[in-house]
């Protein structure tokens, strides 16, 4: 096998042993990258001098010993919403084309101290607004199982250079199911954690009440490595929780018998690609041969959460992207002669189309005379749904369903109707209205087309769902496929 | 609800600080009345007794000591700044409006 | 006709932390430009805010000292507008739910006492400052954000006041029950205190309100009456005129005395507060409240009774010396280095504040520091000088900041006590002087002040009064 196309799991131990050397496997990336990367179009910005010292500086760790972590010398790769001090910081927007952050986010920070190796910030849609990764200024990510097609988004790059082999780890950050959604159309797995449970400190926010750093990763295993070092209570994030953080790897390896999986009626319905529904469900038979107990449930409010979704996050963007102005950092419109004209020129020529049509909504929704009708009954909605869950959850260990209604659509087939393309999330976005957990994973093809299976569990569970999936991963075997490049 | 017209969109784009031009307003106007109708479909539910969630994560008086911790060099708060001169970030002309 | 004034008042204060309200960055004043600053207060990508606990508590202070009701679960909410000394471009302040609410402030107007409700009380971060440079040609501005991130409480009065002397009465005292609970430092020549008003007028004898007008850009409570005054005519001859008041908010001009109507492109504001969703909600229970009050620094008439007991002063000297915090401060810590508490009384009364009045300054910023006054009453009671000598050691000290032994040492102002050379002068004086002599001795007392008055004469002031006295007296036998 080559290297950059195994995980951390199997890397590591080679790593401590002195088998193979950091700096052996980031060349090995390196040159992976430069080999596909012109096709695949996954990173905003490489740090190949960066990684090489980095990698050198693993590997003095690996050989005195100590302050060895099984992240140490592993490259990774990080969502370019994410701020990485001293590195281009861009979120694929024209408006922060050439801001380079004093600061690192707390994950940043985490990831440097147990000794990753950072080999580049991936693309995404601009302010990680989008289900494409078609929405950046930047570049056209590519979706390595097809070339035609878009790898999802917004975490599109991550996922597209995990599936090609571009680097080993990566992060991403989800609002609506912008891990999830990449991961399941790229054939990778991708983990949204708990609200509150990885820091949102220096992700850059696009709905804060909503982001949450996650992982997208080969299989379950890394996730568990990748959680372990990226889990934790941050003084520096106010709705960070003061909850003990398990060791993620005790929940592998455990058999699943007796286990409740819950299947919600309102996610089968029409509209959903049959091939997709038929490996869903052969997943479920799948876990049911593992020994786990079906039962169907009900989340009644789930046809009302697209809605209330985009009111609340388009209403949270709305004030956070308010700050991009050109006064302080970021791009400026030249030759305006008052201030009003430079904030409306900047940011006219600074964001993209869809940005701007969600600050236009959020703006809408919040303005006076709307509040209550819109914003405040979004909130209200959303107790309902993260009500749903509650009672859910009180009959389940855990909620199966598919990550995606379609695989991977091709470029530009969505880019028109702005209300399709918000369509297309209704899997994913209950979630992060609810605060929980859930991961996706590979779970068969639509042709050559990898298709995804999401499991949810409540909030703090994470272990839960990693013993779910990484029973499910071993039985089912699809985490081992990877795209002919 | 009302029909959102060009004008309201022509206001919200002001608050929004995004200049637009007459194209541009035309399809904003079409995307926001085709979003905001999806939307009324919020109504169907009766929330009058539901509380409103507006954090995910439900904690409370996460507060820090007043101590103090260093702040960036100067040269580094003004790094990224389009315009600066002596130690002031540097933007045209304010015309007195709130 | 004759008009009414009704006036409310939205008060500023920045509390007196020692960082921010959000972030860590220190809070001193009049540092160089952008060295206070760090990712969070310049509102760069990413960043989160993290409340101050001593921030929240100063508030809870005086919303208690403001008697209001403390909401159990506070908020925190985003004020949404565009302006370049707000670089996130939304304030964080309160507005669905308040720190404090319905509490009440008791001013005394001409010795009859009145109480001005106080709408709410709110925590909010401050704004940067902006500089518009003078000269004719330049067309930029600069921005300097080391006061973004200041916690700011904001003390929203109902519109209680009537009339001009009621509006300074307030002023000055809320100003005084800031400083006394020690939450902020109040200075308003930098900001620390500052004032927006609400006037309005209705016919005298008329219920309802009439449309009110806001002033901002107060930067003294001098400026702030100047203003109200200025608007009270304005508006009354609006009326007189016929015509209606227009509810808009108008900036002080300080140069041209006059308020002017804001140009203002969005006319009807539209902050679009909601929920801030990087903060958690703050709960105060009835315990924290309770440790609070129970830390409430001395307040004036506990000090005041205080003072008449403890250093046995008269209720009058008590009541001056207890009008500000800073005052007290200063005589307290006059008698931590001379315990003679009358004594320093006296000159506080008289000389200190005279000078402080004249010269428009707070004690802490006095040339003549508690040192300074204490050990020179300590050096009159010990007969180093007299008292006379004392007020033109006084005026010197004021003008040069220097101490009174130096003082004394430079201009050789020591007290003559000899008195074998006293005597000589007391001899010469009698010898000059027959007629006041014989005056007294046929039984005119007070002719032995002529006497002593040219002993003084010829010391330069310097001989001790009552050895002097006691000379002439046995020499006159």
């Amino acid at each position: 096998m080559e290297l950059h196309s195994t995980t951390a799991h199997e890397l590591a131990p080679l790593l401590q042993k002195r088998k193979i050397s950091s700096t052996e496997l980031t060349k090995a990336v390196l040159e992976r990258i430069e080999k596909v990367e012109p096709r695949v179009n996954a990173y905003v910005t490489l740090t190949p001098e960066l990684a090489m010292r980095m990698a050198q500086d693993a590997d003095q760790r690996l050989q005195q010993g100590n302050t060895v972590t099984p992240l140490t010398g592993i490259p990774l790769a990080i969502k370019d919403n994410m701020c990485t001090r001293g590195i281009l910081t861009s979120c694929a927007s024209r408006i922060l084309h050439n801001f380079v952050p004093p600061y690192d986010a707390t994950v940043v920070t985490k990831l440097r101290n147990a000794g990753a190796v950072f080999v580049g910030k991936t693309n995404l849609d601009e302010f990680a607004m989008g289900s494409s990764t078609e929405n950046s200024a930047m570049k056209l990510t590519l979706n390595p199982w097809d070339f035609e097609r878009i790898p999802g988004g917004s975490s599109g790059g991550s996922a597209a250079a995990v599936a090609a082999g571009e680097t080993i780890l990566a992060l991403g950050s989800d609002t609506g199911g912008s891990i999830r959604q990449p991961a399941a159309l790229c054939g990778v797995v991708g983990l949204k954690p708990t609200y509150g449970r990885v820091s949102r400190y220096g992700l850059v926010a696009f709905a804060s009440s909503l982001d949450q750093i996650g992982t997208l990763v080969k299989d379950v295993e890394d996730t568990a490595l990748l959680m372990n070092c990226i889990a934790a209570h941050d003084p520096m994030d106010s709705t960070s929780g003061n909850i003990p953080v398990p060791d993620y790897t005790t929940f592998l390896n455990h058999s699943i018998n007796g286990i409740k999986v819950g299947v919600p009626k309102e996610y089968f319905v029409e509209g959903m690609d049959p091939v997709v529904e038929q490996a869903v469900r052969k997943a479920i038979d799948t876990l049911a041969e593992l020994g786990a107990e079906i039962i169907e449930i009900s989340l009644p409010h789930t046809e009302y959460a697209i809605a209330t979704y985009y009111l609340c996050a388009t209403a949270e963007a709305s004030s956070n992207l308010a700050r991009y102005d050109g006064a302080h950092y970021g791009y400026r419109s030249p030759g305006t002669d008052n201030i009003v004209d430079m904030f409306s020129k900047t940011r006219a020529e600074g964001f993209g189309k869809e940005v701007k049509r969600r600050i236009m909504l959020g703006t809408y929704a919040l303005s006076a005379g709307y509040y209550d009708a819109y914003y405040l009954k979004a909130l209200k909605v959303r107790t309902l749904i993260k009500q749903d869950f509650e009672q859910a959850f009180q009959q389940c260990d855990v909620i199966v369903t598919p990550t995606t209604p379609t695989p991977a659509f091709r470029v530009g087939e969505k880019t028109e109707d702005p209300l399709q393309m918000y369509l297309s999330d209704i899997f994913t976005i209950s979630v992060n209205l609810a605060g929980i957990p859930a991961v996706s994973l590979p779970c068969g093809f639509a042709g050559s087309l990898p298709v995804g299976i999401q499991i949810m569990a409540g909030s703090f569970e994470e272990g839960k769902i990693l013993r779910v999936a990484h029973c499910y991963e071993q039985a089912a075997g699809f985490c081992r496929s990877r795209p002919t490049l | 609800m009302a029909k959102i017209s060009e004008d309201d969109v022509r206001h919200v784009a002001l608050l929004s600080r995004l200049y637009f031009t007459d194209e541009e307003i035309r399809q904003f106007t079409k995307d926001l009345n085709s979003i905001f109708s999806y939307v009324e479909k919020l109504r169907e539910l009766d929330t009058e007794a539901v509380e409103p969630t507006s954090h995910s994560l439900k904690l409370s008086n996460v507060i820090r000591e007043d101590i103090i911790t260093s702040p960036l060099p100067v040269d580094e708060a003004l790094a990224n700044a389009p315009e600066a001169e002596t130690g002031y970030f540097r933007v045209p002309k304010i015309i007195q409006e709130y | 006709m004759t008009y009414e004034s009704v006036i409310g008042l939205e008060v500023h204060t920045e509390l007196a932390t020692a960082s921010k309200v959000f972030c860590g960055c220190p809070t001193t004043f009049g540092v160089p430009p952008n060295t206070q600053v760090c990712p969070i207060c310049i509102g760069m990508p990413g960043v989160l805010p993290v409340l101050n606990k001593k921030a929240l508590e100063y508030s809870i202070r005086t919303a208690l000292t403001l008697n209001c009701d403390i909401n159990e679960v506070t908020l925190f909410d985003r004020k949404n507008y565009y302006y370049p000394d707000l670089p996130k471009n939304y304030q964080i302040s309160q507005n669905y739910r308040y720190l404090g609410v319905n509490g009440l402030l008791e001013i005394v107007v001409d010795g009859r006492s009145k109480r001005v409700g106080i709408n709410n009380v709110h925590l909010e971060e401050d704004a940067g400052k902006l500089l518009h440079p003078s000269t004719a040609s330049a067309d930029y501005s600069l921005v300097d954000l080391n006061r973004t991130g200041l916690p700011l409480l904001e003390i929203v009065t109902e519109p209680d006041m009537r009339g001009i002397k009621e509006a300074q009465i307030f002023m000055m005292t809320l100003k005084n029950l800031l400083q006394y609970i020690e939450v902020s430092d109040c200075k308003m020549e930098e900001g620390s205190l500052r004032f927006e008003v609400n006037v309005s007028l209705r016919p005298q004898g008329q219920q309802a309100y009439g449309t009110k007008v806001e002033i901002k850009n107060l930067n003294s409570i001098k400026t702030a009456l100047k203003a109200i005054e200025y608007e009270m005519r304005r508006q009354s001859r609006v009326l007189d005129e016929g015509n209606q008041v227009i509810q808009e908010t108008r900036l002080w001009d300080d140069v041209e005395m006059v308020t002017r109507a804001m140009r203002s492109k969005e006319r009807a504001h539209d902050y679009r507060y909601f929920p801030e969703p990087d903060l958690v909600e703050v709960r105060i229970s009835k315990e924290w409240q309770e440790e609070i009050r129970r830390h409430l620094p001395e307040l004036q008439d506990a000090k005041k009774r205080r003072f008449i007991e403890q250093y046995d002063l008269p209720e009058y000297d008590a009541q001056v010396l207890t009008s500000s915090k800073a005052l007290a401060n200063y005589y307290e810590e006059c008698l931590r280095v001379y315990n003679v508490p009358k004594a320093i009384s006296n000159w506080i009364m008289t000389e200190v504040l005279r000078e402080l009045n004249e010269r428009e300054l707070e004690p802490d910023e006095f040339s003549v520091t508690p040192v300074h006054l204490a050990s020179m009453v300590k050096m009159i009671d010990s007969g180093t000088i007299s008292g006379k000598i004392g007020k033109t050691v006084f005026a010197e000290m004021v003008e040069t900041g220097k101490m009174p032994d130096l003082i004394v040492q430079e201009k050789g102002l020591v007290q003559i006590s000899d008195e074998k050379e006293l005597a000589g002068i007391v001899a010469k004086v009698v010898a000059e002087n027959p007629g006041p002599v014989s005056e007294f001795k046929k039984g005119r007392q007070k002719a032995i002040g002529f006497l002593v008055g040219q002993v003084m004469k010829l010391t330069k002031g310097k001989a001790n009064p009552q050895l002097v006295n006691s000379l002439l007296r046995e020499q006159l036998k």
